[in-house]
């Protein structure tokens, strides 16, 4: 077990920054999950950790040591690769048992500790086939058999799952979240799969375009989101946004002359630009008569089974919304909304970050509490 | 159903493979022929006539001694400049695979020696080597008479053999890099992961996975080194001193044109080129086959 910590930790490729100062801290024996779109630096990061990518400025520590210097073999990490990176010319006997014989030990030591590891994978009845004739649910399990041989201080996962199909996801998700709690080894995953992500996460690390927008418990980062890119990125169907400003009168001003009645909000954000967000589970469905109803007309329904997401549109704005589905909606209809002024989000709209309910913004690193 | 594409005018396609076929009849088969015509005859070298003598060129460079000095020879410095070259061309592929500092200038600069003549090669070389006045030979001036190819037989086959080795570095570079390119970056990555170091990776990793490749430049370098090594030793030593640079295809040059033996030159490549399709027919039947890996 090892704690890891980032002190601006910046990545350059010629001149181009692709990670602009990275400050985490990941506690021993965390399990924390780096989650962003394609091309945010998140598989850069790790390897950063790894050792397969140099760190152009800042500090990388692994348990209090400053690793930038450090090959990749002193550093004891053990990886997982998202095309899990098997040697194909060798058995999953010799797959497994390949960086202990690289360290030297000797041969009847290292078979008894590959059946070990390949045990607990259920690995042993394929030890002495080759990778392509395994499954990938099985090359899955040798690579992370080949991780664990090692016993390393630091797991690396570099969006492993993402050559199996949804129902081996879902399994192995599972196996790596129990092989964590039972070796208590701190992990770093990187994944672009929010529900990966939300399931594994002790602590999420959600990075844009080389910048950490926020970091936090997987509830934090869904009910207190601290950018406008981690309240759209972060749930499915995404947050409700929408742009406006609030007047002096209490009432928030967005779309084709849309208003909202936000006295409470209106106070502590008034005359700013702002983007304001609901979730679209917290939008209720009300009766005309209901005392602040916003009035929107139905685009189209998606039918879940357990529940009904309805696209509708507001005063020209678009609105998500969640309901039971009890009665039949076509396109045109007329429906009506209610939210709770505390279960809304305020983002600056300039910088894009959070600004909780003093006005004050509110910093990626900043735990967020109700 | 086998589908099958004809042409309606019967002269077009004997048109278009005409020009090949002229040049494979005309440069291989009919030299092919008239050598296999020698081998199995006996001529004047004055004309007048030839007479059929069965498998007696053959037997007699078979009961030569000498023969098979040369073929030893020839064997010794195919080895030798197969090895030399491949080694060489390995290691410099792997270091432009770890995309060290200037990798793209290496990347033209390793090939440029390809597209040097042999002849032209041996001439430079000859200079290099040369014990009096050459780059190598000014250890001559530190230690007199340690260094000398013209009379020196092991001195000059190791010239010989180092200049040929040398005009096949870029040939091996070139498909050794590609090679090398192909296995996914992943794999060696993983290799750094588990604690090997570059040279281990070199030989645990990279080179099972690229022994389809290790085992075509075997076969192209052996056979090279069998065939075309007449334009070095001609240009460099001559086959001297004493015949230690004297392969068997400049044994067949010499025996021939110097020394007038048509038939027992012709019986020599004869054997040469038989040497040559037992080469290509592992290469086909053999290596393209049995080794594979993925």
């Amino acid at each position: 077990m090892a704690a890891i910590s980032f002190s601006g930790v910046k990545k350059r490729y010629q001149k181009n920054d692709v990670i602009h100062g990275v400050d985490v801290e990941i506690e021993a024996g965390e399990f924390v999950v780096i989650l962003g779109p394609s091309g945010c630096g998140k598989s850069t990061l790790l390897r950063m950790i790894a050792g397969l990518e140099e760190i152009s400025e800042g500090k990388i520590a692994i348990d209090g040591k400053v690793v930038n210097q450090l090959e990749p073999r002193e550093r004891g990490c053990a990886m997982v690769f998202q095309n899990y990176a098997l040697y194909p010319h060798m058995s999953v006997r010799q797959n497994i048992g390949y960086a202990l014989k690289v360290a030297g030990m000797p041969k009847a030591e290292r078979e008894a500790k590959v059946l070990k590891v390949a045990k607990s994978v259920s690995l042993e009845p394929y030890l002495d086939r080759k990778p392509g004739e395994l499954s990938g649910g099985q090359r899955q399990r040798v690579a992370m058999a080949r991780a664990m041989v090692r016993e390393p201080k630091v797991f690396l996962f570099d969006e492993p799952f993402s050559n199996l199909d949804a129902k081996l996801r879902v399994a192995m998700r599972a196996e790596v979240r129990n092989l964590h709690r039972s070796l208590g080894v701190t992990s770093v995953f990187v994944t672009h799969d929010q529900t990966e992500a939300m399931t594994l996460a002790d602590r999420l690390i959600v990075m844009n375009s080389g910048y950490v927008e926020q970091v936090g418990r997987p509830s934090e980062v869904y009910h207190h989101p601290a950018s406008l890119f981690v309240a759209d990125f972060i749930g499915s169907p995404s947050m409700n946004l929408v742009r406006g400003f609030f007047g002096e009168d209490g009432y928030f001003r967005h779309g084709k002359g849309g208003m909202l009645n936000l006295p409470g909000l209106a106070k502590a954000h008034l005359s700013r630009e702002v983007s304001i967000g609901i979730r679209p589970e917290l939008v209720r469905r009300v009766d005309a008569g209901h005392k602040d109803a916003i009035a929107a007309v139905v685009d189209y329904t998606e039918e879940l089974g357990a529940s009904r997401l309805v696209y509708a549109r507001a005063d020209g704005s678009p609105i998500i919304a969640v309901d039971d589905g009890n009665d039949a909606l076509a396109t045109g209809m007329p429906v009506h909304f209610a939210m709770s002024e505390s279960d809304i989000h305020v983002f600056d709209h300039t910088t894009g970050r959070r600004v909780d309910h003093a006005g004050r913004p509110v910093r990626a690193t900043d735990s967020v509490s109700a | 159903m086998e589908r099958r594409a004809f042409y309606r005018n019967p002269v077009l396609p004997w048109l278009l493979i005409g020009p090949q076929l002229i040049l494979v009849l005309v440069f291989f088969y009919w030299p092919t022929s008239q050598a296999l015509y020698w081998a199995f005859t006996l001529e004047q070298p004055w004309g007048g006539g030839n007479t059929w003598v069965w498998l007696d060129n053959f037997i007699a460079i078979f009961r030569d001694r000498e023969y098979w000095a040369t073929v030893a020879r020839s064997a010794f410095y195919a080895i030798c400049t197969t090895g030399l070259s491949m080694a060489v061309a390995l290691f410099l592929a792997c270091f432009v695979d770890r995309s060290l500092k200037g990798t793209k200038l290496f990347q033209s600069v390793y090939v440029w020696p390809y597209a040097i003549a042999a002849p032209a090669a041996g001439v430079a070389f000859r200079f290099i080597f040369a014990p009096q006045s050459g780059l190598i030979g000014s250890i001559n001036t530190l230690w007199p008479g340690i260094w000398d190819p013209s009379t020196n037989g092991i001195h000059a086959l190791a010239m010989v053999i180092i200049c040929h080795a040398w005009l096949g570095i870029g040939y091996n570079f070139i498909f050794f890099l590609a090679a090398l390119q192909m296995i996914p970056r992943s794999i060696t990555e993983a290799g750094a992961m588990d604690g090997a170091r570059p040279l281990r990776r070199m030989f645990d990793l990279q080179l099972p996975l690229i022994t389809p490749t290790v085992f075509f430049l075997l076969i192209m370098n052996l056979i090279s080194s069998f065939t075309d090594s007449f334009g070095l030793i001609d240009t460099m030593t001559e086959g001297g001193p004493v015949g230690s640079t004297e392969v068997m295809v400049y044994k067949i040059y010499f025996d021939g044109f110097k020394g007038l033996d048509y038939s027992g030159a012709a019986a020599q490549s004869i054997v040469l080129m038989f040497l040559v399709i037992a080469l290509t027919f592992v290469q086909f039947k053999w290596v393209e086959k049995r080794v594979h890996y993925n």
